[in-house]
C-alpha cells in the first residue's frame, strides 16, 4: 500500500473511532432510538458536537470522493447510529448535504455535457415526485421504524456495491419507443480515448418504474440516491457510465430538492447541524478530489463498504433496540 | 471537441442559472451562520439550550420550543437561529428558478413535451416548498 493510502486508511480509522467515541459518549437507554433528550445531561458544552460533526463530515467528505459515493449515504447512517441529534433532523441535514453536494457539481457536468438534461428530466420528475410521499412516511412513521429500515437499506446498499457491476459503454442494440419519442440521446467526447461516443438506452419504462422505489427511499431516510441511480441509469437503462454518474448527481439536485422542503416545512431542519455537515463535507470532497488526482485508491471503496456495514449494522441493532 | 457535442441551449441556462444561484446560497449560509453562531443576532433557542432539544423528535422539539413549522421563519427572521433558513431555502429554491429559465426555451424550440414536463416539475417541487404537505409527526 502506498504512503497516501495509508494516510488514507488512517483517516478511515480516525472516523470509525470518532464514530465509536461519539456513540459511547451519547450511550442512551432508549430503544427508540434517542427519542429522550439524553444529551442534555452530557457535560460537554454546546459547541462540542457541532465541532466534532464538523471534523467527522470533513474526513467523511474526504472517504466519500475516494470512495465514490455521494455524502448522504454515509452521513445518515453514521451521523444518525453514533451523533446524539434525533434521526429526523439527521435525515433533514442528509438531504440537505446531499442537495448541496449535487448543486455545486451540477453546473459544471451540465456545462461538459457529461450530465444529460433529456435524460434528468422525466427520471426527476417521477423521483422528485415520490421523494415527497417518502418524506412524508418517513416523518410519520415511529423513530425505531425508520431506524431498522435505514439499517436494512445501507446493507442492501453495500450488497450493491459489492455485487453491481458496471459497464463503461452498455450494449444497447436498439432505443425503445419511449426514450425514441423522448429523444433521449446523446454524444459526449471521452477525454481519455479522445473519442466521441453516441449514445441512446433502452428499458426506459422499467428504468422510470425503478425511479418511484428510488425516489420514496431518498425522501424517507434522506441518502441522496447516486448508489441506486447510477446502476438503473447504467446497467438497466443503458447509459454509458460517466453519463450515468453524471446524470445521477445532477438528478439529486432535484429530487433532493422536493425533499428537503418537506424536511424544511416540517421543522426537521436545525441551522446548527446543517451548516457545520455542509461546510465539513464540502470542504472534505475539496480534499478528497485533490488527493484522487494523485492516488488509486481501489483499496478505499472496499473500506467504504467497511464503514457502511458497520453503520447499517449499528442502525439496525439500534432501530432493534439491541445496541442503543 | 466539435460543435455538435455542445450542451443544448436549454442544458447550457439551466447551468448558469444554477451555477450563480447555488453560489448565492452557499454564501447566505455561512454569512448567515456566523450571524448566528457568534451571537450578532440573537437567537430564539439560545445555543447552549440546543443539547436540550437536538435528540428530540420533530415533533416534540417543535412543541417544547414553541416553533410553528412551514413558513413561519419568515416572520422570525431577526432571529440567529432562523435567519440560517434564508440560505437553506434560497438552495432548496434554485432549482425551480432553474425550471422556470428553461420553460420559455422549451416552447420556443417547439420541444413541447418538455416544455410540459418542465411545468409538471415547478408544479411538484412548487407543492413541496408550500408546507401543504406535512408529515404528520410521530
Amino acid at each position: 500500500m502506498s504512503g497516501k493510502n495509508s494516510k488514507i486508511m488512517s483517516l478511515a480509522v480516525i472516523l470509525v473511532v470518532m464514530m465509536l467515541a461519539a456513540g459511547s459518549v451519547f450511550a442512551s437507554g432508549d430503544p427508540a432510538a434517542a427519542t429522550a433528550p439524553a444529551a442534555a445531561n452530557s457535560t460537554m458544552p454546546w459547541w462540542g458536537w457541532p465541532a466534532i460533526l464538523f471534523v467527522v463530515t470533513f474526513v467523511m467528505g474526504i472517504v466519500a470522493v475516494l470512495g465514490g459515493v455521494g455524502g448522504g449515504v454515509l452521513f445518515v447512517p453514521i451521523i444518525g447510529g453514533f451523533f446524539p441529534f434525533h434521526l429526523d433532523f439527521v435525515r433533514g441535514a442528509g438531504l440537505l448535504v446531499a442537495l448541496a453536494g449535487a448543486l455545486a457539481a451540477g453546473p459544471g457536468l451540465l456545462k461538459k455535457g457529461m450530465a444529460d438534461l433529456r435524460l434528468a428530466l422525466p427520471v426527476a420528475l417521477i423521483a422528485s415526485s415520490c421523494a415527497i410521499v417518502g418524506a412524508m412516511i418517513g416523518l410519520a412513521l415511529p423513530t425505531n421504524v425508520v431506524q431498522t429500515a435505514l439499517g436494512g437499506t445501507i446493507l442492501g446498499i453495500v450488497a450493491i456495491m459489492l455485487m453491481a457491476k458496471k459497464s463503461e459503454y452498455p450494449d444497447v442494440p436498439q432505443a425503445d419507443n419511449l426514450s425514441t419519442a423522448l429523444r433521449i440521446s446523446g454524444i459526449y467526447h471521452e477525454v481519455s480515448t479522445g473519442q466521441d461516443v453516441n449514445w441512446k438506452i433502452h428499458r426506459t419504462p422499467q428504468g422510470l418504474a425503478t425511479f418511484i422505489i428510488i425516489g420514496v427511499m431518498a425522501g424517507m431516510f434522506g441518502l441522496g440516491a447516486g448508489w441506486a441511480n447510477v446502476p438503473v441509469l447504467n446497467l438497466m437503462m443503458g447509459a454509458p457510465l460517466k453519463v450515468s454518474v453524471a446524470t445521477s448527481k445532477f438528478l439529486l439536485s432535484i429530487t433532493d430538492t422536493s425533499a428537503a422542503w418537506i424536511y424544511v416545512n416540517n421543522g426537521a431542519v436545525l441551522p446548527m447541524l446543517v451548516v457545520p455537515s455542509l461546510i465539513g463535507i464540502m470542504l472534505g470532497s475539496l480534499v478528497g478530489v485533490k488527493i484522487l488526482a494523485t492516488t488509486k485508491p481501489a483499496a478505499i471503496r472496499y473500506m467504504v463498504i467497511g464503514l457502511l456495514l458497520f453503520a447499517g449494522t449499528r442502525a439496525l441493532l439500534k432501530g432493534l433496540g439491541i445496541w442503543n | 471537441m466539435n460543435d455538435t457535442l455542445k450542451a443544448t441551449e436549454e442544458q447550457m441556462a439551466y447551468a448558469k442559472l444554477l451555477d450563480i444561484g447555488m453560489k448565492l446560497g452557499m454564501l447566505s449560509l455561512v454569512v448567515t451562520f456566523i450571524l448566528y453562531v457568534f451571537g450578532i443576532l440573537t437567537p430564539h433557542i439560545p445555543v447552549s439550550d440546543l443539547p436540550k432539544y437536538w435528540s428530540m423528535p420533530v415533533k416534540q422539539y417543535l412543541e417544547a420550543t414553541g416553533i410553528h413549522p412551514g413558513w413561519a421563519w419568515l416572520h422570525m427572521l431577526n432571529r440567529g437561529d432562523f435567519i440560517n433558513f434564508l440560505g437553506i431555502a434560497f438552495l432548496s429554491g434554485v432549482t425551480i428558478l432553474c425550471y422556470l429559465r428553461i420553460i420559455p426555451i422549451l416552447f420556443k424550440k417547439k420541444d413541447t413535451v418538455y416544455a410540459v414536463l418542465a411545468i409538471i416539475e415547478v408544479l411538484v417541487l412548487t407543492l413541496a416548498a408550500s408546507g401543504i404537505l406535512r408529515g404528520g409527526g410521530h
